[in-house]
């Protein structure tokens, strides 16, 4: 299979490969995918409590190129962001940017979901949920 | 970080290598040399007896009859000529069950086959006929009291593989011959990956049909052929290609003769340096195996390593996906069971088959050594896929979690 350039790209210089303190207040850590699948993405964050941007991201993932190329870009896109805007950003959109064949299309799906699971916990962690379910209710 | 750095080139190793041998093998040049004649002046049909042209390319043939024939202790005479191993398979599997309809309907074969006997197969299933996939051991043996069991009166015929094309498991060729022939049973053995490689004889074997190809013996595409037993027992194969006659209406066609004559060159070269050559392919990977085990943990071997073709190493390299690590060591060719490198997106069977769950199945890398590899070229795969297979534990999270004394399998995964 060929790649594109931006995947090799990705692949062969990762952004922001690491770990965040799982147990601090302001990370999230989004854990998703399965050994058995093929593959398996953890995809971190620390937030900021005040502006609720999102200075910092990390990722592993035990995958396909097209994976780790997925979660290395997801890193970059989401920092910068506050987990509300970094909630928008669509697998489609990371197809796009990566040129992803159709049989690689999961790859950006799972990146997607890991970004959910990341401020998912994130929001868990910080009481964040119900506010958020709160304000849309006004 | 970067996946891909640069890893020394030692002095005459020339990128890309080719170690995908078990795929296809490049042709040696003398096989090339031999041929070469039948592809421009001598141009005759093997068929046509009034005039030289023909005469002179059926001696060429007859003379690359008598090399195979050599090479696996058969005769001339018992040696069909196919287009390559899957056809030779159909031919053996469909033309014994259509030939021995009346004996019985069972046939019995075994679950790492190549594809093309096990669709064979699942075609004559939707013919009426009863087939038994035998599963091997966790090294990729087949039990031969299975084998004894699977047995009864409709048995007609069991095709076994000589060796494995993924993980280079020879299975105990000569004690299948056997018990097939004190049952009166036919036994067929696609024997791809083992004749040229291997010593293999189809009188002490009690083989009765084998499936060849040239292309895995540095020989050229598009030519195999079939050995038929003529004596004790006399096979009787039904044709499964109709049309002039030849190959004593066993398959119809004009004969190849170029890549016959390849084949036959292939065939006698092998036999010439089977022995220095099997020598020389065990050492060289034996050589990778000991480099990456004293660098890399959690890696396993793949198979059982005491039956096992000269060249070949099927390694799991464990908590690093197949096509990620194919994709940083894009200047070696060599293949992987990951899904993500197969049509199927669905790991490797033959992996499957030892009991290796998908995780691993995913992380395997078969490494496929053949006559033209150096030893220079083994230390350059060595260094590699070694500094590669590092990198990209540092990006797995399995490496880390395990690191960590965390148990994998105790982890609810959100299968996807
Ligand atoms: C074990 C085995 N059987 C059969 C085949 C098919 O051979 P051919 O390519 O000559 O059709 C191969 C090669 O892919 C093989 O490895």
């Amino acid at each position: 299979m060929a790649y594109s350039e931006k995947v090799i790209d990705h692949y062969n210089n990762p952004r922001n490969v690491g770990q965040l303190d799982k147990a601090a207040s302001e990370v999230g850590t989004g854990l998703v995918g399965a050994p058995e699948c093929g593959d398996v993405m953890r995809l971190q964050i620390r937030v900021n409590p005040e502006t609720q941007i999102i200075e910092e991201a990390k990722f592993k993932t035990f995958g396909c190129g097209s994976a780790i190329a997925s979660s290395s870009l997801a890193t970059e896109w989401v920092k910068g962001k506050t987990v509300e805007e970094a909630l928008e950003i669509k697998n489609t959109e990371i197809v796009k940017e990566l040129a992803l064949p159709p049989v690689k299309i999961h790859c950006s799906v799972l990146a997607e979901d890991a970004i959910r699971a990341a401020i998912g916990d994130w929001k868990k962690k910080n009481g964040v949920a119900e506010a958020a379910e709160a304000a849309a209710a006004h | 970080m970067k996946i891909q750095s640069n890893v020394a080139v030692p002095a005459g190793v020339q990128l890309p290598i080719y170690m995908d041998n078990h795929a296809t093998s490049p042709l040696d040049p003398r096989v090339l040399e031999a041929m070469l004649p039948y592809l421009t002046n001598k141009f005759g049909n093997a068929a046509s007896r009034n005039h030289s042209f023909g005469w002179e390319a059926e001696q060429a043939v007859e003379t690359a009859r008598e090399q195979i024939a050599r090479l696996i202790g058969a005769t001339a005479k018992e040696i069909i000529f196919t287009s390559g191993a899957t056809e030779s398979n159909n031919l053996a599997l469909k033309g014994i069950a259509e030939m021995y309809r009346e004996r019985g309907n069972h046939i019995i074969t075994q679950v790492t086959e190549h594809k093309a006997i096990l669709d064979t197969c699942k075609r004559l299933e939707k013919q009426g006929y009863r087939v038994t996939y035998l599963p091997v051991k966790a090294d990729g043996l087949i039990d031969i009291d299975d084998l004894k069991r699977a047995m009864d009166d409709k048995t007609i015929l069991v095709s076994i593989m000589y060796a494995n094309n993924e993980i280079g498991v020879i299975q105990p060729i000569a004690e299948i011959g056997k018990l097939c022939h004190e049952k009166g049973v036919l036994f067929h053995t696609d024997a791809v990956q083992a004749v040229g490689k291997i010593p293999v004889n189809v009188i002490a074997d009690n083989i009765d049909v084998l499936s060849l190809s040239g292309h895995k013996i540095y020989g050229p595409k598009g030519v195999g052929a079939l050995y038929v037993r003529r004596r004790n027992p006399r096979v009787q194969i039904a044709a499964q290609i109709d049309g002039g006659g030849h190959e004593r209406g066993m398959r119809s066609g004009t004969l190849n003769v170029p890549g016959i004559v390849g084949l036959g060159k292939a065939c006698e070269i092998a036999q010439e340096e089977m022995t220095s050559e099997a020598a020389r392919l065990t050492g060289l990977r034996d050589r990778l195996k000991a480099k990456l085990e004293a660098e890399l943990d959690y890696i396993h071997v793949n198979g059982n390593m005491e039956h096992h073709l000269p060249g070949n190493l099927n390694m799991s390299f464990v908590y690093v996906e197949g096509e990620s690590l194919l994709m940083g060591i894009n200047d070696i060719a060599v293949s992987s069971g990951s899904a993500c490198t197969s049509a199927t997106l669905e790991p490797s069977y033959v992996l499957k088959a030892l009991g290796l769950g998908d995780d691993v199945a995913h992380s395997s890398i078969r490494f496929g050594l053949g006559r033209f590899n150096t030893e220079a070229e083994v230390d350059y795969v060595a260094a590699k896929v070694i500094d590669v297979v590092k990198k990209l534990r540092e990006l797995s999270p399995l490496y880390e979690m395990v690191k960590e004394g965390i148990d994998l399998t105790k982890i609810e995964w959100a299968a996807h």
